[in-house]
């Protein structure tokens, strides 16, 4: 059993995602088979394989550090779903 | 002739000659867009007023105006991934790509291109604008995820398009519409701008309706770019003197993995021939092995879903897009409502899955293996091209299938990328071409890959076999 409701459940939370009880049941069957056709993985050796996470030859890249720039501050709010003044907008996070 | 019709090379000769003007040009576009889009549906957003033509002042090759697929950030001109939750989104700035075409003085359209909702399909029916139909056959899907920007090409809505691809985003639809089809090795064109789904896969890359448009449009995207450190600080080759070469000498593998069940009987006629013409242009066809083929889908999902997770945590309400009507009590509860409301089924099934595989508990089991696996694929790719010059295969196992077939299992859908998502895994460049027509006239892509930063290769073969076929002639009738 590679995965059950209430992991998917608890999953969906971590991952900040609102699910309706229908949503949840066949979201977890598909999950479900999914990962049932990925466990082939783990019909392989791997041991002494060491993983690729990306494939250049390219590590740690730095930019000189000078000052550019920035995009004005009106650009940046001119999206927000809710604004004040120079402020993107929340709920209260602090009570 | 209607100029819409006309390849982006041949639109540029006329330019020159002061035969024609970008005015034109456009004009013949929007024509054919209301003539065909209600059918085709590549386009989005066609009935809100867009700002006017982003043309470039400065313009040195004349202004042959380029779609762009909805993920790609163009400036002032809405980029929502056909996602909900990036709705009116109107981006700050240009992708590198957009300010490197615009320099060069093409234009870039005012209409975005349709796509699987952030990339997340091989069929463009996971949008929420809704699908885009085949132009060869309304009933079937374009392929996917850059679904629109294939189907505007083959549909003579655009001149030329670009895509992005991460597993076979750009070369699948090419393949189901019947165009061409590029991505570039990882790290050849600037993905900054680009709204990233897997970032150590995506590329963007061009679809065009010959092999020299694409050559010309690598031309102009491809270079370092020091705003993505991915990009790689490599001298970038004038592509078009890869076209023309002839195929002699050239060594091509042909992977016996790719020719097993569940491909389309009428697609395996259609490769083996492109295979023979191959040989009879001078090319030493051989078969070669890549073992470890059939694992490319399962590590694909692991990784592709991992980074997505992690990627799409920025769309929460806050900065941009929608945000949930709901009466909310708290900062989590925006969140979760937000983004159950705001993200689709196929969406929500990607972040959910790639956080559970990156999750405690089953790291190791899930995406430590599936990273590890992905070095065996990609050993062997090295192997077979330290004695190869290209491999080639067909793009996909099917034809175009109909809208609907696939929406039901998501498993049956990831399967459709099976010929395209190892190069993705390897960073490899690899092109479709079209190569031929099943009896229902569904077109088949060939695809050709090859090492990495070896585009020329690609272009060299591709051109080779197109100069000598008349696939890429043929137009669907609308």
């Amino acid at each position: 059993m590679p995965i059950d409701k209430d992991t998917v459940k608890y999953t969906a939370h971590l991952a900040r995602i609102d699910l309706g009880d229908k949503e949840l049941e066949k979201l977890s069957t598909q999950l479900h088979g999914i990962l049932d056709f990925i466990d082939k993985l783990s019909k392989l050796d791997v041991k002494d394989v060491p993983p690729t996470s990306h494939i250049l030859p390219i590590n740690t890249v730095l930019r000189p550090d000078e000052p550019r720039v920035s995009l004005p501050v009106e650009k940046v709010l001119a999206n927000a779903p809710s604004r004040e003044a120079n402020f993107f907008v929340v709920p209260k996070v602090i009570e | 002739m209607n100029l819409n019709t006309l390849t982006a090379h041949e639109l540029l000769e006329k330019l020159k000659n002061k035969k024609t003007t970008s005015q034109e040009i456009i004009s013949s576009l929007y024509t054919r867009i209301k003539e065909v889009d209600s059918k085709v549906k590549a386009y989005v957003r066609l009935n809100q007023g867009q700002p006017p033509l982003c043309a470039s002042e400065n313009a040195l090759t004349g202004t042959v105006p380029v779609t762009i697929k909805d993920n790609i950030s163009t400036e002032g001109l809405n980029t929502e991934c056909c996602s909900k939750i990036l709705e009116g989104f109107k981006p700050p700035y240009d992708a590198t790509v957009i300010r490197k075409l615009k320099s060069s003085g093409v234009t870039i359209f005012d209409l975005k291109a349709n796509m699987d909702e952030f990339a997340f399909g091989s069929s463009t029916e996971n949008s929420f604008f809704g699908p885009t139909h085949n132009p060869w056959d309304l009933e079937c899907v374009p392929g996917g995820s850059s679904g629109g920007s294939a189907a505007c090409v083959a549909s003579d809505e655009a001149i030329w398009a670009l895509g992005s691809d991460t597993g076979g985003s750009i070369r699948q639809p090419a393949s189901f519409c019947g165009v061409v089809g590029l991505k570039p090795t990882y790290g050849r064109v600037s993905r900054y701008g680009l709204i990233a789904f897997a970032s150590s896969l995506d590329q963007i890359g061009p679809l065009t309706k010959d092999v020299e448009d694409s050559a010309l449009l690598m031309n102009i995207i491809s270079g370092f770019d020091p705003m993505d450190s991915t990009s790689a600080d490599f001298p970038v080759p004038d592509y078009t003197r890869s076209l023309g070469l002839d195929l002699k000498g050239i060594k091509v593998g042909i992977p016996k993995e790719y020719f097993v069940e569940g491909m389309d009987p009428e697609v395996k006629e259609i490769i083996e021939e492109a295979i023979s013409k191959l040989k009879s242009l001078g090319a030493e066809c051989k078969d070669v092995s890549l073992p470890h083929t059939e694992y490319a889908v399962p590590v694909y999902y692991i990784i592709a879903t991992a980074e997505a997770s992690s990627n799409l945590a920025r769309f929460d309400g806050v900065q941009y897009g929608f945000r949930t009507k709901e009466k909310i009590q708290n900062l989590i509860d925006m969140y979760k409502l937000t983004r159950g409301a705001g993200f689709g089924e196929e969406a929500k099934r990607r972040i959910i899955l790639g956080t559970f595989a990156l999750s405690h508990g089953y790291y190791d089991a899930y995406y430590l293996r599936a990273l590890k696996v992905r070095t065996l694929i990609k050993q062997d790719f090295d192997r077979v091209f330290m004695d190869f010059d290209c491999i080639v295969t067909p793009t996909s196992p099917t034809p175009a299938f109909k809208i609907g077939e696939r929406t039901a299992d998501p498993l049956k859908m990831y399967l459709s990328d099976i010929y395209t998502i190892s190069v993705n895994l390897a960073g490899l460049p690899g092109i479709s071409i079209p190569c031929g027509f099943t009896k229902k006239g569904l077109p088949a892509g060939l695809q050709i890959l090859a090492k990495p930063f070896a585009e020329e290769t690609l272009f060299r073969a591709a051109h080779a076999y197109e100069q000598d076929t008349e696939w890429h002639k043929m137009k669907p009738k609308l």
